[in-house]
């Protein structure tokens, strides 16, 4: 009953991992950058519910905020990329990497500064409610966070392989100055990513507020998402979730089974094993150049 | 404008191309000696602050700005410098063998990662040294006997030339033997850059491809230059270890490291001046912000100083690639040519991402 | 006496023979051409012998030793150096510093002593240096010395290409394309380089390239490639005249 149990919630936290990841992968995916600032985004986008839903601030219903939140942080997104990210285009990765990750610390002062450096907690309709299945405790929220993941995952992975748009996100990343030769409007996609980007950074934030306390520095999570990325390869979404589940996973039962001390390591560890092992990557997709 | 005859191979191959320059850099170092005399206690610990970060900016630029690897967890080899420096210093070794030492250990060390961090390139270098970093701070923890654990570890005052230098009690003294590593470490980084090792670490940095069809052994040159890089970083490690007195892993968190990256960034990639740059925005800027700050209000708002720190950062990525000693130099030209300077005279060429996926 | 020597080479991606079977000599002094159409395998070759592929069968030699297990870092010490097609320069740097990494191999000094700049280390500049002067002399690069890679127009950077091989002091030159996107000027330039580089430097040069008027100028001989397969060898004249060549680069005519 243990090991469902401890199952239960790595798959749980997994999701979360997954969703970060996932924001990474989309990014990645699209215009081949790495945003360091996904973290701080569902930091950003979990106070935004927060200060839309909670008894002590606006107090709208959960229901009406969430959608709200998703909205906001996509435009939130898609201002970062018009405003800071599109002056890089063309710049070598590095730069962006750098612009991200002062983009995160921005945004951490400034969640620090509106809403203070005290732990907060979500109000849910589903905190606290447990279903019980003969001895097995499983939360509502763990069920929501599953739930939601699974639904998104595949919806954008349909929306990359099957729909024109998503397509066309693809090849602006193989070649952007191709891709604008052939009609794709690579700043306006960019932009579209981005948005879609903040969203799913909302959703993973309100996953998380969901299953405990949220405070700004709470973006560092970002970091375990990236070993959930590297271990799924950091261009496919379904690795992304698979990753994050692997590392979701790992961690209850290292800090069960494990020697104290040494479990908070087994996800980098793990990451660390997989880039030595295959140093771009699993699924990678670097390729020799031709000269 | 002034035009500067070369009459010999020398004037490329020397430190300073003429008498001018050379006076400057002279008059910058007596007024660097003379800076206790004028500073008080506090400044003059700052200014020590801002030359050890400058130490460690130098080591990891040689790494990141010069063969472009790029560390985000150098925050390690701080650290690796900093409790070998307590441990011998703890044994009883002099002062001038210990921080070598020490350095030399962050090096070895750094070199034995280089090995699998070699075949790893762009992003996947950035998170493997990340992740380093974050396990860098468990392993100090894990390292109980050698790093007091969560406790941390205390250092006392060390004898340089049988003079006894603590950072409380003779500030200057600390200071000028930091100003002397600081010295030493960018003679040896100038003389790196003006010889053969310096431009294979500059080619590998450019396109590893014709560094390999130049003769330009990748692998190897890659592991001197995270030798060397985490070699200097040590030092800084190790006057940083004497800085703080007593410290714990808290002094080598991840966010150390990020920051270390992001200084060098602000002050310019790719040039010795840049990790001076940078070092001087890093530990001036929270004095300034603190000066501007109480002139508006009295109430301290936490984080404000990474938070500009980070909104500077950005404006420099955006409009000043090559940071701040790239707009000092702009600066300088343009004044030596006024008034002939053209405003499109340092247009940047229009560039297009090149897929990374291939390598 | 034969500098290289191609044996029955043959290499293929996946499945794909890019070079199958291809054998030639290229004698020491001689300026030897391959031709073909785009995806002949030319390039391909260059990169076997630079060590950039591995053969999948047959056997390289360079100056009577088997140079197929060489890592692609040690082909420039033993005397090969080469261009590349699409300008491979230190974007960063000076042309200057671009000629002078042309002379990694000839260092003989450590990192530590570089670190310490030991008199060793000063007379080694020097003398780099001085080979580097002989190739900015020699390509009259004098106006672009100090500058930096990046803003240079595209011929220029095409010539440092050169220059830097060139600074490697190698016995062998593999060119790539060398006059691909130049004027006429300018390739007119490149012929007498490789003129005086054969006459007066003794090099042995070999070359891509796809303007004919070049290669019928410079060339000893031709070596013409289809498929990855040899087609024609001999003078440039032969080659051109040959009507497989003429068949590969112009269909045949089906006449009935």
């Amino acid at each position: 009953m243990e090991v469902v149990q401890l199952l239960l919630g790595g798959i749980a936290s997994g999701c979360i991992y997954g969703l970060i990841a996932l924001g990474f992968v989309l990014i990645y995916k699209a215009t081949e950058s790495v945003n360091f600032a996904q973290g701080d985004m569902m930091m950003l986008g979990a106070f935004i519910t927060l200060q839309l839903t909670n008894t002590d601030y606006w107090n709208l219903p959960f229901w009406a905020a969430v959608p709200l939140a998703i909205a906001i942080m996509a435009v939130i997104g898609y201002g970062l990329e018009a405003l800071v990210i599109r002056k890089l285009f063309g710049q070598p990765q590095f730069a962006v990497v750098i612009l991200t990750i002062a983009i995160g610390f921005v945004l951490r002062f400034i969640a620090g500064f509106i809403w203070g450096h005290q732990p907060q907690s979500l109000e849910t309709p589903f905190t606290g409610i447990n279903l019980r299945f003969s001895g097995l405790v499983i939360g509502l929220d763990e069920v929501f966070v599953i739930g939601v993941t699974l639904v998104l995952t595949l919806g954008l992975y349909l929306f990359f392989a099957k729909t024109k748009l998503g397509i066309a996100m693809q090849a602006a990343s193989q070649n952007q100055l191709a891709a604008y030769y052939m009609g794709v409007p690579v700043k306006l996609i960019n932009g579209i990513i981005w948005a879609m980007a903040g969203g799913i950074a909302a959703v993973a934030g309100v996953m998380f507020a969901a299953r405990g306390a949220i405070d700004p520095s709470m973006g560092l999570l970002g970091i375990k998402a990236f070993a959930a990325a590297v271990i799924g390869g950091f261009g496919s979404l379904p690795g992304a979730l698979i990753g994050g589940l692997i590392i979701g996973i790992i961690e209850p039962f290292a800090a069960r089974y494990g020697a104290p001390g040494y479990s908070q390591i087994a996800p980098y560890a793990l990451m660390l094993l997989v880039l030595v092992l295959r140093p771009n990557g699993l699924f990678s997709q670097v390729q020799s150049k031709k000269v | 404008m002034r035009i500067h005859f070369k009459t010999k191979y020398d004037d490329d191959i020397n430190l300073f191309e003429d008498g001018r320059k050379l006076f400057w850099y002279v008059l910058l170092v007596v007024l660097a000696i003379l800076l206790p005399f004028i500073f008080d206690e506090y400044l003059l610990g700052e200014a020590v602050n801002v030359l050890i970060w400058a130490i460690a900016g130098m080591g990891l630029m040689i790494l990141a700005g010069h063969t472009g690897q790029a560390s985000l967890g150098h925050g390690a080899f701080l650290a690796c410098g900093a409790y070998m420096e307590v441990w011998l210093q703890n044994k009883g070794v002099p002062f001038v063998l210990s921080l070598p030492l020490a350095g030399l250990f962050a090096g070895i060390v750094g070199a034995i990662i280089a090995i699998p961090a070699l075949k790893m390139s762009g992003i996947y270098l950035a998170i493997a040294t990340l992740a380093m970093g974050v396990i860098a701070e468990d392993v100090i923890i894990l390292l109980e006997p050698y790093t007091g654990g969560i406790d941390g570890v205390y250092v006392e005052a060390f004898t340089l030339f049988g003079v006894e230098i603590d950072r409380y009690v003779s500030p200057d003294k600390f200071y000028w033997t930091c100003l002397g590593v600081v010295i030493i470490v960018t003679f040896g980084y100038a003389n790196l850059l003006r010889s053969s090792t310096g431009r294979a670490f500059m080619a590998i940095r450019d396109s590893e491809i014709s560094a390999r069809a130049m003769g330009i052994n990748v692998a190897r040159f890659k592991t001197i230059s995270f030798g060397l890089s985490c070699f200097v970083t040590g030092i800084a490690g190790g006057l940083l270890a004497h800085y703080m007195g007593a410290f714990n892993y808290e002094a080598f968190l991840i966010l150390i490291s990020i920051q270390l990256l992001l200084m060098i960034v602000v002050g310019g990639m790719g040039s010795i001046h840049g990790a001076f740059f940078g070092a001087a925005v890093v530990g001036f800027l929270p004095q300034l912000v603190t000066i501007v700050r109480e002139t508006v209000t009295t109430v301290a708002i936490p984080g404000l100083d990474m938070g500009i720190f980070a909104l500077i950062l950005i404006t420099i990525i955006v409009v000043e690639p090559t940071g701040l000693y790239g707009r000092w130099m702009k600066t300088r030209i343009w004044f030596e040519l006024f008034p002939l300077a053209r405003k499109d005279m340092f247009r940047r060429n229009k560039s297009y991402l090149k897929t990374e996926r291939m390598k | 006496m034969s500098l290289l020597e191609v044996r029955n080479v043959s290499k293929s991606f996946g499945g794909v023979h890019a070079v199958k079977n291809v054998s030639f000599d290229v004698k020491e002094g001689e300026v030897f051409t391959i031709v073909g159409p785009n995806g002949a395998g030319k390039s391909t070759i260059f990169n076997l012998i630079s060590r950039f592929y591995d053969v999948t069968e047959g056997s390289i030699k360079f100056d009577g030793n088997e140079i197929t297990s060489l890592k692609p870092d040690e082909i420039a010490g033993i005397g090969i150096a080469r261009t590349f097609q699409n300008i491979e320069l230190f974007d960063h740097s000076t042309v200057l510093q671009n000629l002078l990494v042309g002379r990694h191999t000839k260092r003989k000094t450590s990192f530590i002593e570089n670190v310490l700049f030991t008199p060793r280390v000063r007379a080694e500049e020097r003398a780099h240096r001085r080979a580097a002067e002989d190739v900015i002399e020699f390509l009259d690069l004098h106006a672009y010395r100090n500058k930096m890679i990046a803003g240079l127009p595209y011929g220029v950077r095409k010539v440092v290409e050169i220059g830097r091989a060139l600074a490697c002091g190698p016995r062998m030159l593999l060119l790539d394309e060398p006059a691909s996107g130049l004027s006429v000027e300018e390739t007119q330039d490149v012929a007498y380089w490789i003129e005086d580089m054969q006459k007066d430097m003794g090099l042995t040069i070999l070359m891509v390239e796809h303007d004919m008027s070049l290669v019928t100028q410079v060339s000893d001989r031709v070596l013409a490639l289809n498929n990855g397969e040899m087609l024609s060898m001999g003078s440039p004249e032969e080659v051109q005249s040959d009507p497989k060549v003429i068949e590969a680069y112009l269909g045949v005519e089906d006449v009935t």
